[in-house]
């Protein structure tokens, strides 16, 4: 009951339903996207973007931006289309490339930050792009209206092309071979995977985003077997771990990004149970 | 005029030729089987008539009311595949969306014709099964079903028995040979299985870096290269032809 009091006062404040907002409309994102991308085998996209965003960012810092979306945004949209559209003729596998631009972003960002930073505790701030542990709760009006705009942009385009998105995941040559574009469509994917992680990093911090893109997705893939329902049960299950997370970690005030994670595993290892039984 | 026409055709990579002075061409209702060794040049071909790849030199034309994007296409399983989480029907759909247009959902008619062609390939029962779940020879008639969802002319099989058990791949043959003689769908096949080329094929093309043969099966058995092949996998004519 206490409990209940607690949670209905903290409602009450302006940031902590801006969290919420966001941290659903994040987690309804990245999961829609995470089935493809880890059937894509793409599970560590996730964690790649955000490293360039997090050195975007560093960037967007010494440059003295008010707004580092308009840096932070693009440069990672790049970044999303050099590694999932050159696909199979790169001269660099995925894997690889990945890696290579993941280490390299976070190097070159942890690097710019401690020569030029102007703040005082640099560890600090880096921490807190890292594992994103306060900046979900002290969200601004335009962080919050670019989150709704961009997720619903992100549904939209997934509810539209859903049939192209299924078509291109399960056999990309067949689908090109029949007369559909599907280079194309895996630039859209990219795109939309850019913004997405972008956006997720004020919820989770840059190291923790994989697990918002691959935990729903791979814990629906152990209990359902069309790509319909894994899509649908990937998104039930990431909106309400985000939702539980945020909410348990203003009760007990941990960090919000690794708690979500934390959800995550759990109902990964339910789900996994469950599909065990059911074979 | 022929469905489709190569015409000294000369494929690689990169710079590198791997078969050159291809020239052949496939009327409707051919059933042409293409055979050679790993490295001749086989999947390469494959991608060059499906318009993925370009050749570097020659030309790939298609006629007689096929136009390039209308080859149905059954691929080999890739990996990605084997733990894909997909009713059968949604796969059969997919064939689809080359139908679609700028539309984003398959029409009434559309589906129809996806329930037609699961029907044809004896999978109707399957429909709401999981594809991973499924036997190999499952899993290629449910491939089959989305190719002719994709094209109804022509088809281009590539080793479509690979993998599967001597009943199921003679099951396979079986149904590939219906397609071809009862609805009059063109076949190309890629196969390693000379016997059973020249069992149900109507034109063989033998390729290496350079094309060994090209014509008729009747032709091909008389040949030396065919010969050797035909008795090197214990011959399987066996008064089938």
């Amino acid at each position: 009951m206490e409990m209940l009091e607690k949670l209905s006062s903290y409602m009450q404040y302006e940031f902590v339903q801006n969290a919420l907002i966001v941290g659903v409309l994040i987690a309804l994102c990245s999961s829609l996207l995470g089935v493809t991308l880890v059937l894509k085998r793409f599970s560590f996209i996730g964690d790649g973007l955000s490293h360039v965003a997090f050195g975007a960012m560093a960037v967007a810092g010494i440059v003295g931006l008010t707004n580092e979306m308009i840096l932070v945004l693009p440069i990672t949209v790049i970044a999303a289309v050099v590694l999932l559209a050159t696909g199979q003729n790169a001269k660099i596998k995925g894997d690889a490339s990945l890696a290579m631009l993941s280490v390299a972003s976070l190097g070159i960002g942890y690097l710019l930050l401690n020569v030029f930073s102007s703040s005082g505790n640099v560890s600090g701030d880096v921490c807190t792009t890292l594992f994103g542990s306060t900046s979900i709760l002290t969200l601004s009006k335009f962080d919050v209206w670019l989150c709704i705009a961009m997720s619903i942009i992100v549904i939209l385009v997934f509810i539209f092309f859903y049939n192209r998105i299924f078509a291109v995941t399960f056999d990309e040559t067949f689908t090109t071979a029949t007369g559909t574009k599907a280079s194309l469509y895996n630039l859209l994917i990219a795109v939309i995977t850019a913004v997405i992680i972008v956006l997720a990093m004020n919820l989770v911090g840059s190291l923790l985003i994989s697990a918002l893109v691959i935990f729903p997705a791979l814990s629906a893939m152990r209990v359902f077997k069309s790509f319909k329902s894994v899509v649908i049960c990937s998104a039930a299950v990431s909106v309400i771990c985000s939702l539980t997370g945020i909410l348990v970690s203003i009760l007990w005030s941990t960090p919000v990004g690794s708690t979500i994670v934390a959800i995550d595993i759990v109902v990964f290892i339910v789900f996994a149970l469950i599909g065990r039984k059911g074979k | 005029m022929a469905q489709l026409i190569c015409d000294d055709v000369t494929l690689g990579y990169e710079g590198k030729t791997v078969t050159e002075h291809l020239s052949f061409s496939v009327n409707a209702g051919d059933y042409l089987c293409i055979v050679g060794e790993n490295g001749a040049g086989k999947s390469t071909l494959i991608k060059a008539l499906l318009g993925l790849k370009s050749p570097m030199s020659g030309s790939i034309s298609t006629g007689d009311g096929l136009k390039a994007r209308e080859i149905g296409y059954l691929p080999q399983q890739t990996e990605v595949q084997k733990d894909f989480p997909a009713c059968v029907r949604e796969i059969v759909m997919s064939g689809l969306l080359n139908k679609c247009g700028l539309r984003p959902f398959y029409s009434k008619e559309q589906k129809a014709l996806a329930e037609k062609q699961m029907e044809r390939m004896n999978i109707t029962s399957l429909s709401k099964r999981c594809y991973r779940e499924l036997s190999g020879g499952q899993q290629q008639r449910v491939l089959l079903a989305r190719a002719l969802c994709a094209a109804e002319k022509m088809l281009l099989l590539d080793e479509p028995v690979a993998g599967l058990d001597p009943k199921v791949t003679k099951e396979m043959y079986e149904l590939i040979n219906k397609l071809n003689r009862e609805d009059g769908i063109t076949v190309i096949m890629v196969s390693h299985d000379i016997s059973a080329a020249v069992k149900y094929a109507s034109h063989i093309l033998h390729i290496s870096h350079t094309p060994l043969f090209f014509g008729t099966k009747e032709d091909y058995i008389k040949t030396d290269i065919g010969r050797t092949f035909t008795e090197n996998t214990g011959g399987g004519v066996d008064g089938n032809a």
